[in-house]
C-alpha cells in the first residue's frame, strides 16, 4: 500500500451526486484498517489533507477535496456477519444499502432506515446521519446503529457505542466524516412479516391540505412521504400527492418467503417490459426547462389524482431515485442542486408559502419538491427539527447562477428566521454565516473541542468542512 | 504563508484554478488579474514576496473576496516546485492552468561574454519552467484536461547578435513547448506559446528603438483570448506573427552583418 500510493500519486477527478461540482484528487482506496492507517500516515508525511467517501451521493461539496486526498470505502465492503435471529449485522464501512438488504431481506428483515437510492455506504449513510421516510418514526439511521468501531487519524482504534464514548458516538455520526473513520458498524435490522409494502395515495389541493394530511397520517403509517408540485403558486400552491404506506403484516400476505425472495424486489430494467430504462434519461433532457418541466409536472399532478391503494416492493417504494438510472443527468451539463430546508411545524407553512412563491417570481421554479414529516434526534451536528422538510430540486445553469444564488441567501434568511435547520449532504450554498446561526456557536465549538482530541493535526478536511467550519 | 483561504467553490459559485509563475509584475500581474476577473481563483507566484502579496491584496480588494494569495519561489530553485505545487493546488482545490511567464533578460554588449549572466537566463527562462511543466504535465495528462500557457518571446525566432543567451532560451523554451504540446495534446491538455513583441514592462524600460509597444494588459487580453480559444501558439500584438516570418526568412548572409 505505502509503496503503491508513493509511486502513483496520480490525481482523478471525482464529482458530486449531481454532476455540478468536479474536484481533482489522490484517491487512496483501502481494503483493511491497516490500510487506512497507511494512507493516512501517507497524506501527513506528504501535507495532504483527507476527505472519506463511500458512495459520493452527497449533492455537495461533502466527499470532495480538491488537490488533497480522498480516502474511498467502497473496497471496504464485507458483510461480517449476520444473526438472523437477532437482526443484528455487522458491516464494514463500505457496504451499500443494497448490499445489506438482498443480505437480511431473505431472512424476513429490513434496514430500519434507508435513503432514496441504495446505492449509498453504511459509513457514508453514518456520517451523514440519514433519514428516511420514516423518520418522524425511526429516527435516523444512527439511531439504529449498537456500536461501531473506528480508527482516529491520531492513531487510536475504539469503540464506541451509546454508553461507551458516547460523546464521540453522538458526533461521529452525523460528523460528516471528520474526526475519525468508521471501521466496523453494528446495527439492529428491523422485523417485516412480507416482502410488500401497503400504499395509500391521495391528492391534496394545496399546501395546508398537504401538511395537515402528512400530519394526520404519520401517527398511523410506518411510512410517510409528499410528492409537491412546485411549479405552481396562488390558491393551489402546495398541491401534490400523498404516499402514506405500511408494512404488510403476518396473515395479509398469503406467500411472504415468495414476496422476500430477491427476485419479487429487484427493480424492473426495462419500462413496460420493453424500454430499457437506462435510456430515459435521455428523453427526459428536452423536458428539462421550465415550460417542459409544467407539463411534465401538471401531467404527473393529474395522474396523483386518483386515489389509489396498492402493493409495492420494499425496493420499488423506497428506491426511488435508482428507478430511473442516472435520472441527475436529465438535469444537462450544470448538473443539479438541492435545497432542503426543515422546519418546526408551527412555521412550515409560512415559510414554505413564500420559499414557493419567491422561486415563482424569480422564474426559477424547483422541478421536483418531496415533503417529509421529522422528529429531533440526540446527534450533535443534528438536522432534524418537531416539523416538516421540503426537498426542492433546481436546475444549474450558467445563465441562472447568479439570480439562483441570490435567491437560496434569501431563502436561507427566510429558513432561519423560521427557526430551520439544514442537512449536510445536501445543501451546497449554505454559508458559514448561516450554518454558525442555526447550529450555534457551542455546538460548532463542542465538535471542534472532539476534533482537537481525534485530530490533532487537523488531517481530515473535507471541501465542505473547509467551506463552512475550518 | 497567512491563514487566509481562496474562495470556496460551490455549484452556483464555480471557480477555475490557475497558477501563475512570475507574477509579481508586468505580463505576469496583468494575466493574474484578468484571469480572477474571469473567473479563475489564482495562485501569484513570484520571487518576490512584497510583490506578490501587493498583487494578490490588490486584486482581492478589487473583487471584495479572496481570489488570489501570494507564494514566493525563485524559480531557479528547482527542488522546490513539487512542494510548492502541491501547496498551491491544495489550497486552489485542484489546477486547470499553469502560467509560466517567469523571464529575465540580463543586458550585454556585442563585445562581452558573462556565463554567469548566461547560465542565470536559461535557469530562469527554460530551465525553471521545464521544473514546472514537468511537475504539471503528469497531473493534467491523467485528469485528461488543463492547460500549460509559456510565455516565451519573438525574441526566440531567431539567434540575434544583441542578446545570444536570451534569445536561445527563448528559442529553446519555444521548441520545448512544442514538444511538450506535442505530447499532451493527444491526453486532452492544450499548451499554448506566446511570443510578446514590445511590452511595457521594466524589461523593456530603458531599450531603445521600441515599436508596436503595448501594455502588459493588453497582452493579457490577447493571452486570455487563446486560452479561451484554445489556441497554440499566438504573437502579442498580432503584427509581430507577419514581422518574424519575415525576419526568419532573412538569409544568413545578411542577417549576420545585421546589428539587431
Amino acid at each position: 500500500m505505502e509503496s503503491k500510493t508513493e509511486s502513483t500519486q496520480t490525481f482523478q477527478t471525482l464529482e458530486n451526486f449531481g454532476h455540478s461540482l468536479s474536484a481533482p484528487s489522490i484517491v487512496i482506496t483501502p481494503k483493511t484498517v491497516d490500510e487506512i492507517y497507511q494512507g493516512v500516515k501517507f497524506a501527513k508525511k506528504n501535507g495532504y489533507q483527507i476527505a472519506a467517501r463511500g458512495a459520493g451521493r452527497s449533492y455537495n461539496d461533502a466527499a470532495l477535496n480538491g488537490g488533497g486526498v480522498v480516502m474511498l470505502f467502497t473496497e471496504m465492503n464485507n458483510i461480517t456477519s449476520w444473526d438472523p435471529e437477532t437482526g443484528l449485522i455487522t458491516c464494514e464501512p463500505g457496504v451499500t444499502l443494497e448490499q445489506l438488504w438482498h443480505k437480511i431481506l431473505p431472512d424476513g428483515w429490513w434496514p430500519p432506515v434507508v435513503s432514496g437510492t441504495m446505492t449509498t455506504t453504511l459509513g457514508g449513510c453514518l456520517g451523514m446521519n440519514i433519514h428516511g421516510k420514516n423518520n418522524y418514526r425511526m429516527g435516523t439511521f444512527g439511531e439504529h446503529v449498537v456500536e461501531f468501531t473506528a480508527l482516529l487519524p491520531n492513531g487510536a482504534e475504539l469503540t464506541c457505542s451509546p454508553n461507551l464514548n458516547g460523546d464521540l458516538f453522538y458526533s461521529m455520526i452525523s460528523g460528516m466524516g471528520m474526526l475519525g473513520f468508521f471501521t466496523s458498524i453494528t446495527m439492529k435490522m428491523k422485523k417485516v412479516d412480507s416482502g410488500y409494502i401497503t400504499v395509500n395515495a391521495f391528492p391534496v389541493y394545496n399546501l395546508d391540505e398537504h401538511l395537515t394530511a402528512i400530519e394526520r397520517d404519520a401517527p398511523t403509517h410506518d411510512y410517510t412521504v409528499g410528492w409537491l408540485d412546485t411549479m405552481v403558486g396562488g390558491e393551489a400552491l402546495g398541491r401534490g400527492q400523498i404516499h402514506a404506506a405500511n408494512y404488510v403484516h403476518g396473515n395479509e400476505d398469503p406467500n411472504p418467503s415468495s414476496s422476500m425472495k430477491l427476485e419479487s424486489q429487484i427493480l424492473p430494467e426495462k419500462m413496460f417490459g420493453v424500454f430499457p430504462k437506462s435510456l430515459i434519461h435521455y428523453f427526459m433532457k428536452p423536458f428539462s426547462n421550465n415550460l417542459g418541466w409544467k407539463l411534465v409536472s401538471t401531467a404527473k399532478y393529474v395522474a396523483s389524482l386518483r386515489t389509489g391503494k396498492y402493493n409495492q416492493s420494499h425496493a420499488a417504494f423506497h428506491f426511488l431515485l435508482d428507478y430511473v438510472p442516472n435520472w441527475e443527468k436529465a438535469y444537462g451539463r450544470g448538473g443539479l442542486i438541492q435545497y432542503q430546508s426543515f422546519l418546526p411545524k408551527e412555521t412550515a407553512r409560512e415559510t414554505w408559502t413564500k420559499l414557493i412563491d419567491l422561486s415563482l417570481s424569480y422564474h426559477l421554479p424547483s422541478y421536483l419538491g418531496v415533503t417529509k414529516r421529522h422528529r429531533p434526534d440526540k446527534f450533535l451536528l443534528t438536522h432534524a427539527v418537531d416539523g416538516f422538510s421540503l426537498a426542492m430540486d433546481f436546475k444549474v445553469t450558467s445563465a441562472n447562477q447568479k439570480k439562483l444564488s441570490q435567491m437560496l441567501q434569501e431563502f436561507d434568511k427566510m429558513v432561519l428566521e423560521a427557526g430551520g435547520r439544514f442537512y449536510f449532504a445536501k445543501n451546497s450554498e449554505t454559508s458559514r454565516q448561516t450554518t454558525e446561526q442555526f447550529l450555534g456557536a457551542e455546538t460548532i465549538e463542542r465538535f471542534k473541542a472532539l476534533k482537537r482530541r481525534t485530530d490533532p493535526d487537523m488531517v481530515l478536511e473535507s471541501d465542505l468542512y473547509k467551506r463552512l467550519f475550518a | 504563508m497567512t491563514n487566509e483561504r481562496f474562495e470556496a467553490p460551490t455549484p452556483l459559485h464555480p471557480f477555475k484554478k490557475a497558477i501563475v509563475i512570475g507574477a509579481g509584475r508586468g505580463i505576469g500581474e496583468a494575466i493574474a488579474r484578468k484571469l480572477t476577473r474571469e473567473g479563475y481563483l489564482v495562485g501569484v507566484v513570484s520571487q518576490n514576496f512584497d510583490n506578490a502579496k501587493k498583487v494578490s491584496n490588490q486584486i482581492n480588494t478589487d473583487a471584495g473576496e479572496i481570489l488570489s494569495l501570494a507564494y514566493t519561489h525563485d524559480v531557479k530553485n528547482f527542488d522546490e516546485v513539487d512542494g510548492l505545487l502541491k501547496q498551491v493546488m491544495d489550497d486552489l482545490g485542484g489546477l486547470d492552468l499553469l502560467v509560466y511567464n517567469a523571464g529575465i533578460l540580463l543586458p550585454t554588449t556585442l563585445t562581452t561574454y558573462q556565463f554567469e549572466n548566461d547560465r542565470t537566463m536559461m535557469e530562469v527562462n527554460v530551465t525553471g519552467a521545464m521544473a514546472w511543466i514537468n511537475a504539471v504535465a503528469p497531473i493534467f495528462q491523467d485528469l485528461k484536461r488543463g492547460q500549460i500557457v509559456g510565455i516565451s518571446s519573438v525574441a526566440g525566432d531567431r539567434g540575434r547578435v544583441k542578446n545570444p543567451a536570451y534569445t536561445a532560451s527563448k528559442g529553446a523554451f519555444s521548441t520545448y513547448l512544442e514538444a511538450i504540446r506535442n505530447r499532451l495534446s493527444r491526453h486532452g491538455v492544450n499548451v499554448l506559446t506566446v511570443k510578446p513583441g514590445f511590452v511595457q514592462t521594466d524589461m523593456t524600460k530603458n531599450q531603445t528603438g521600441l515599436f508596436w509597444l503595448i501594455t502588459p494588459e493588453k497582452a493579457a487580453e490577447d493571452i486570455w483570448k487563446a486560452i479561451k480559444s484554445k489556441k497554440q501558439t499566438i504573437y502579442t500584438p498580432f503584427q509581430w506573427r507577419y514581422l518574424m516570418l519575415v525576419i526568419q526568412h532573412i538569409p544568413s548572409f545578411i542577417f549576420r552583418r545585421l546589428s539587431f
